[in-house]
């Protein structure tokens, strides 16, 4: 049986939002409707690309939240008795660079503020890159099955 | 001299000066530093009535900000010119489809081209980037006939652009907003969002056909890009240089607005595109309201059916990032937040787990 150490609404509460963020990131492409996704019953705001994207905002509040909860429990509590796994190591590096790249996104989408078009490709780009590893990442780790982010030291 | 007028004024002495020849050679010739100089020797002499406005030479600089453009509607006359010089400065940026892969699936990815419809120019496609409607409406017990070039507004917080997930349209710093040709993919999501619907599809260019032609992509969006090939080098767009009516006058935003604004009043007129989605750099000023204009050019196409594609409306448009720009501060409050949770102690207190030292989980 698995069990995690840390509480397990946060690990449920961050697989719920990176999942919800991966697809919501994926449905910024014009694909939903080309696929026929909006004809399955309870999925026609996947054609909506504003609904889409501003669920995309709303996961990421939800992600920064679990971020935040799990930081301050870090080093105030966990450092001493928790250990990062490689694969944590690598994902918790990997995440950090998408919400970096994603909070570009944001910083970029409010009004008066104009970034350099190469500078706002390169956000996007390692943005969609990341998350593509990300999912390599998370998918060989799991294979392994030393999905855990970290262990007991 | 007024602010207001500088590259305005560039565009009236310049055509004074090649004695009302209007083609785009005109509006290439003249250099940056060519046409300040005129503007200081000329321009004051021909259009500024009191020392106390003097020319100035203003270079347009990063700090004029976005660069807007007042479109005064009581002087179009739909000559047209301004179309024919766009086609003829953007004509090396059209498309020129090489293939066209089958794609699937077929009944929903389907292939646009214009290619062979290049001339074309009663609506917006890939190969006409600016055209003209008209509407004849009623207003004040008088009859007017107006004018309206059309083309993208350039939004000053353009959707089309922060939500292209490729980042194949980005916002100048000069507001011009430009489709990059070689990342767009032709998934028309741009032309979506739009409010306007303005970027048109040409199937068969593009780099999708480098990637997976047959189920993703379907070309490159076109439309509008103010010429910024010739702004770069200090020159006017096409369409306003040639112009016979000066109906355009380009220049830094809040100059335009302060222009707009005087320009409306001086006409008892109308504004468009001060506040639409935002807030856009292209503010239009017409003598009748654009609800009646929206009427009457909706009027054009069949029994109030729509403008039809290609063809922008003129009502008036919320702003469409609204939401986005509200949910941001969600971004920053919820990391906050979940770090004063943390150091209230939420979720600290970890699990035992004797008889698991990998501790398994099921994170992603």
């Amino acid at each position: 049986m698995k069990v995690r150490l840390y509480p397990g609404w946060i690990s449920r509460l961050f697989v719920f939002a990176v999942g919800m963020l991966t697809f919501t990131g994926f449905m910024q492409m014009p694909l939903a409707k080309r696929y026929y996704l909006t004809e399955v019953p309870g999925m026609a705001w996947t054609g909506d690309f504003y609904m889409v994207h501003k669920l995309h905002y709303i996961f990421a509040a939800i992600l920064l939240f679990v971020v935040g909860v799990v930081v301050v429990n870090w080093f105030l509590e966990w450092n001493d008795k928790l250990s990062l796994t490689p694969f944590g190591m690598a994902r918790v590096a990997i995440l950090g660079g998408l919400i970096i790249s994603g909070g570009f996104r944001v910083y970029r989408n409010l009004p008066d503020v104009t970034m350099y078009p190469d500078l706002v490709m390169l956000i996007e780009w390692v943005h969609f890159g990341l998350v593509m590893v990300l999912g390599g990442v998370a998918l060989v780790a799991l294979l392994k099955r030393r999905s855990a982010y970290a262990i007991k030291k | 001299m007024d602010d207001v007028g500088w590259w305005n004024i560039n565009q009236r002495t310049k055509r004074k000066s090649t004695i009302m020849k209007r083609s785009k050679k005109d509006s290439g010739n003249l250099s940056r530093r060519g046409f300040l100089k005129t503007l200081g020797v000329g321009g004051a002499g021909m259009l500024v009535p009191s020392a106390s406005m003097a020319a100035q030479e203003r270079v347009p600089t990063p700090s004029d900000g976005e660069l807007a453009t007042l479109l005064d509607l009581s002087k179009c006359i739909a000559c047209g010119e301004c179309v024919t010089a766009c086609r003829e400065s953007n004509a090396a940026k059209f498309p020129e489809p090489v293939e066209y892969p089958k794609m699937i699936p077929t009944k929903r990815a389907k292939t646009q081209d214009w290619s062979n419809k290049r001339d074309v120019d009663d609506r917006l496609t890939p190969y006409n980037w600016l055209y003209i409607q008209t509407a004849e409406v009623e207003h004040a017990g008088e009859t007017h006939e107006i004018h309206i070039p059309r083309r993208c507004m350039h939004c000053q917080n353009p959707p089309c652009s922060h939500l292209c997930p490729f980042g194949a349209a980005s916002k100048r710093k000069d507001g011009i907003t430009r489709i990059y040709d070689e990342i767009c993919m032709g998934g028309a999501k741009c032309k979506t969002v739009c409010p306007w619907h303005i970027p048109q599809r040409q199937s068969g260019v593009g780099l999708y056909l480098d990637l997976m032609p047959r189920l993703a992509g379907n070309g490159v969006m076109y439309k509008c890009d103010r010429c910024y090939q010739l702004l770069d080098k200090g020159e006017l767009p096409a369409c306003i240089s040639v112009c016979p009516e000066d109906v355009q006058t380009i220049g830094p935003r809040y100059e335009i607005v302060a222009q707009a604004k005087a320009l409306a009043r001086e006409m008892n007129g109308y504004i468009y595109g001060m506040n639409e989605n935002g807030g856009t750099n292209t503010i239009y000023v017409s003598p009748v309201p654009f609800e009646l204009l929206n009427k009457a050019i909706d009027r054009d196409n069949s029994e109030y059916k729509g403008l039809g594609k290609g063809k922008p409306h003129l009502k008036r448009v919320a702003d469409s990032m609204a939401d986005e720009t509200n949910l941001a501060t969600a971004t920053i409050v919820a990391p906050i937040a979940g770090i004063a949770a943390g150091f209230l102690g939420l979720g600290a207190k970890l699990l035992k787990s004797d008889d698991n030292e990998q501790g398994g989980s099921d994170e992603s």
